[in-house]
């Protein structure tokens, strides 16, 4: 555990994150953290001695889930509003990409009229049916420009409340997570033994967290650039005028399905129960700190 | 670590079985080309919510569209010319003495405007990138009359709240707000790249605007009409977005 981990600790609960639940399974027991290092050290998984992981790892490194160590303790993890954006995004982008790849097929190029195209695989590509929504160009349209202000205001609701409840200090990913995301990269792709020590969730997390909030600025920044490029012209400029604002619009789309590949493939592969926690709340799984 | 070899395990089967699940409801999601069904009326509504903010709150009456230098001009042959009718062989192209502007509807003072007529009138050219709804853009230069010239010689009343554009064969038309239509850039453009209109472009008169999608300039114009109703066009009628505003 790393120093803004401990700072966090210290942070007031998020409004309402105890009262407005439904009765808990069970009460949320004290939590069980991995060891702490001293707050400030510089590499502080780098103290943790070697054969003797964190606890909260090793009890389920060693054991099948829950044969010999009992149910393990529930810990409130998500608050509602958290997992209603998750899901209503979820939908939502489903929503923008499909009636976005409708569009698309109406002109599937990048550049102005008369000079060469932009470099991209999909140029001059239909894209199925099954991935298109609204039929034609017009349903696709007015599908993208009713769900845009849905995304918009998912979105906007979501940071909101990270930033009200402090809750953005346990996702934004700042320059000390890079060497912790080097390790925990090391980690997955097995050349570390060690799972480095992580809070509520780990550095490589953080990254794609944060990415993907970025990456849903990014969309609706360049989706009001290309949708009134004369009325926010200056927002259209900021991108390098109309043409380039739509080709950071369509690139956004493809970091959004890694982003998704990429999540849901983790969710299965290391922490399942992760799934249950951004549905109902609470998380039984193999990180329980709660920073 | 070695939970490695269970979470493999796990993959195998349930975890495997839990992917397909979430394979079928994403499939059951997915779009199919579908095109709203029962949804579509509520998806027009709020293309005319959009409309409002476009019009009320993004729209202003007299920002100017950015202008380009003619070095920067699309080469003619790769800008696009779409017409959703091809009035190729007409009275009012082959005699274009018998063509003629009518300006009239709520009105104090209905115009008739030959092209003679027009060509004396003040004019304003400009270099502008043309955005078309399908998402490509072309830049060139058009020639005309600012239509607010144009309407304050008709003199609209009160009531005068839309204007309704159609065109020669009478199935296309454009219905316009006001705001947009005395925008300095709006015109009845008679030229383009320095040359009078080509059929292709919509001769002897079109509707040009660098504040509008391409549908909404309607070619071949022969009648003007300010409506207290609205409009409605031809492709907006069909469901794209009715005030097409960039």
């Amino acid at each position: 555990m790393s120093a803004d981990k401990a700072a966090d600790e210290t942070a007031a609960p998020p409004p309402g994150d105890a009262a407005p639940q439904a009765a808990p399974p069970e009460p949320a027991p004290p939590e069980e953290a991995p060891p702490e290092e001293a707050p400030g050290a510089a590499e502080p998984e780098a103290a943790a001695p070697e054969t003797a992981p964190p606890k909260a790892f090793s009890a389920d490194d060693d054991e099948p889930t829950a044969a010999t160590q009992g149910p393990r303790p529930a810990v409130r993890r998500h608050h509602g509003i958290v997992r209603l954006t998750h899901w209503l995004n979820a939908v939502l982008l489903v929503g923008m990409i499909t009636s976005g790849l409708q569009i698309y097929g109406a002109f599937r190029h990048f550049g102005i009229r008369g000079e060469p195209y932009l470099p991209n695989p999909a140029d001059g590509y239909t894209f199925p049916e099954w991935a298109r929504l609204g039929g034609w160009l017009a349903g696709g349209l007015n599908w993208h420009f009713a769900l845009g202000w849905l995304f918009v205001f998912t979105g906007l609701l979501y940071v909101g409340f990270l930033v009200a409840s402090g809750e953005w200090r346990q996702l934004v990913f700042r320059p000390r997570d890079v060497p912790l995301a080097w390790k925990m990269q090391l980690y997955y792709l097995r050349l570390r033994k060690e799972h480095p020590p992580q809070g509520k969730h780990n550095a490589l997390q953080k990254a794609a967290y944060t990415g993907a909030v970025a990456l849903g600025a990014l969309s609706m920044a360049t989706g009001f650039a290309i949708y009134k490029p004369v009325q926010l012209g200056w927002l259209t400029w900021l991108f390098g005028g109309y043409e380039l604002a739509r080709y950071w619009h369509f690139l956004a789309v493809w970091a959004f399905v890694a982003f998704v590949v990429v999540h849901v493939v983790m969710v299965f592969l290391v922490d399942p129960a992760s799934l249950r926690a951004i549905l109902t709340g609470w998380y039984r799984g193999r990180f329980p700190s709660h920073d | 670590m070695t939970d490695e070899p269970r979470d493999g395990a796990d993959v195998s089967r349930r975890t495997l079985l839990r992917l397909a699940l979430l394979g079928g409801g994403g499939l059951a999601l997915s779009a199919c080309g579908w095109d709203g069904g029962p949804l579509q009326p509520a998806l027009r509504g709020m293309s005319r919510v959009n409309d409002w903010v476009g019009e009320k709150v993004l729209l202003s009456g007299s920002r100017l569209a950015r202008q380009y230098p003619v070095s920067e001009r699309t080469p003619e042959n790769a800008f696009p010319q779409y017409s959703r009718t091809r009035p190729i062989s007409s009275l009012a192209l082959d005699d274009p003495a018998a063509w003629a502007l009518e300006v009239g509807g709520l009105v104090g003072n209905p115009l008739r405007l030959t092209r003679p007529m027009l060509e004396a009138m003040p004019r304003i050219t400009y270099t502008v990138k043309h955005h078309c709804v399908e998402g490509w853009s072309a830049i060139g230069t058009w020639t005309g009359v600012p239509l607010s010239v144009v309407a304050d010689m008709a003199q609209p009343t009160p009531q005068a709240r839309f204007l309704r554009f159609d065109s020669l064969d009478g199935s296309y038309y454009n219905g316009w707000d006001l705001k947009s239509a005395y925008h300095p850039q709006t015109i009845l453009a008679y030229a383009f790249n320095g040359r009078p209109l080509t059929v292709g472009r919509g001769a002897p008169l079109r509707l040009y605007a660098p504040i509008k999608l391409g549908y909404k300039m309607t070619k071949f114009l022969t009648a003007m009409t300010f409506t207290a109703e609205r409009p409605g066009g031809y492709w907006e009628d069909k469901g794209y977005p009715w005030l097409g505003g960039i």
